[in-house]
């Protein structure tokens, strides 16, 4: 069963096993495009707003708070101050691929920019395997995903007052994402240090500083956490590498 | 619909917001994107932040919840142990995410209203 599995995966194509990758993140980001065009287009702006703002801001949350700055036609201070607050915990993602985004050439530019809470997540998670470009499917992983968005904002924007359906609830798929994302991770990891401390700290803050503020304070203690216990998780990732080198020496 | 000085002044909105948020994104690679080595604790933060990052994103999306009032967490809560025991069984993310969200939509649409 096990070698079927291996050979059928092999046959996958790039675009197919990025497909594969992004579609936990396609349902949450069509419904959430199409509430916010639905949003922008009772603030009064035709659909084709929705579908530059989604292309070249690509911010989710940022872009409901967008929808309230632009019909208050807020100071560009001001719009620029929020912005900062709020999508700031971006500034955190890109050291994970650090190494790997300024080799991939022509489109290093847009995966830089397009590196979003559910892009960064499935990204973390995915392990490319190695007959596959790895280089290639992030790109299409990135790329797979702003195109949901794009195309649920343009909905919302044409058409979201015929949706009947009761979506209500719909956005707990992205949270539901990081959940199983989490539980991946605490598998895998020899050390549950950085979880606990994200998970401390995240509460410590909500509780101080409140659910609008506390995300950036939060996650620059876990980075301080982190540094401080270097060489503890250091130590325990070397002697987990011994323990399988001995594994295989078996 | 808008006016003209509007259409500018929206148009002026979204290049501040857009600028803004690449701006924060590229922050790590205008430090140590280019040529040069990066330093070991940059690498090191690389590699053991998502773990917390991914922990700080699931209360992230908890933050408006009200404990106290309402359902207290409950749809929440339910779906959420849900997600994890579907996960560590299954260890599908489509499963974990279908079903997950598919009985925290039934929990506030029908059950807890």
């Amino acid at each position: 069963m096990k070698i079927e599995g291996k050979t059928k995966e092999k046959k996958l194509s790039c675009i197919q096993y990025a497909f594969r990758q992004s579609v936990p993140v396609m349902l949450g980001y069509i419904f959430l495009g199409i509430a916010f065009g639905l949003m922008l287009q009772d603030a009064g702006y035709h659909f084709l707003w929705a579908f530059v703002i989604s292309i070249v801001v690509y911010a989710g949350s940022m872009q409901f708070v967008m929808v309230t700055l632009l019909s208050s036609g807020a100071s560009l201070l001001y719009t620029a101050v929020m912005t900062l607050f709020i999508n700031g915990r971006h500034i955190f993602y890109g050291f994970s691929f650090i190494e790997k985004y300024p080799k991939m050439g022509k489109v290093y530019p847009y995966m830089v920019f397009s590196l979003t809470d559910e892009t960064y997540s499935v990204l973390c998670r995915a392990k490319v395997p190695s007959e596959i470009d790895e280089k290639k499917v992030m790109f299409y992983i990135s790329f797979l995903d702003q195109c949901y968005w794009v195309v649920g904002s343009t909905i919302g924007g044409l058409a979201g007052q015929l949706i009947t359906f009761n979506s209500t609830g719909i956005d707990f798929s992205m949270t539901a994402l990081f959940v199983a994302i989490v539980v991946e991770q605490w598998q895998e990891s020899k050390s549950h240090v950085p979880a606990v401390a994200g998970f401390l700290m995240s509460l410590l803050f909500l509780l101080i500083f409140g659910a609008d503020r506390f995300i950036l304070p939060s996650l620059l203690m876990s980075v301080i956490i982190l540094v401080a216990a270097r060489k503890h998780l250091e130590k325990e990732e070397e002697k987990e590498k011994n323990r399988e080198m001995e594994g295989r020496a078996w | 619909m808008v006016i003209n000085m509007d259409i500018i002044h929206s148009i002026a909105i979204i290049a501040v917001v857009s600028g803004c948020t690449i701006l924060i994104r590229a922050v790590p690679f205008f430090l140590f994107g280019g040529n040069r080595q990066v330093p070991g604790v940059i690498h090191y933060l690389g590699k053991f932040l998502p773990c917390a990052i991914m922990a700080t994103l699931v209360i992230y999306c908890l933050r408006n919840v009200k404990l106290t009032e309402g359902a207290h967490g409950f749809p929440e809560l339910i779906s959420i142990a849900l997600v994890i025991g579907l996960h560590i069984w299954k260890k599908n993310i489509l499963i974990s995410v279908g079903l997950g969200t598919i009985c925290y939509m039934v929990l506030i649409q029908i059950i807890f209203t």
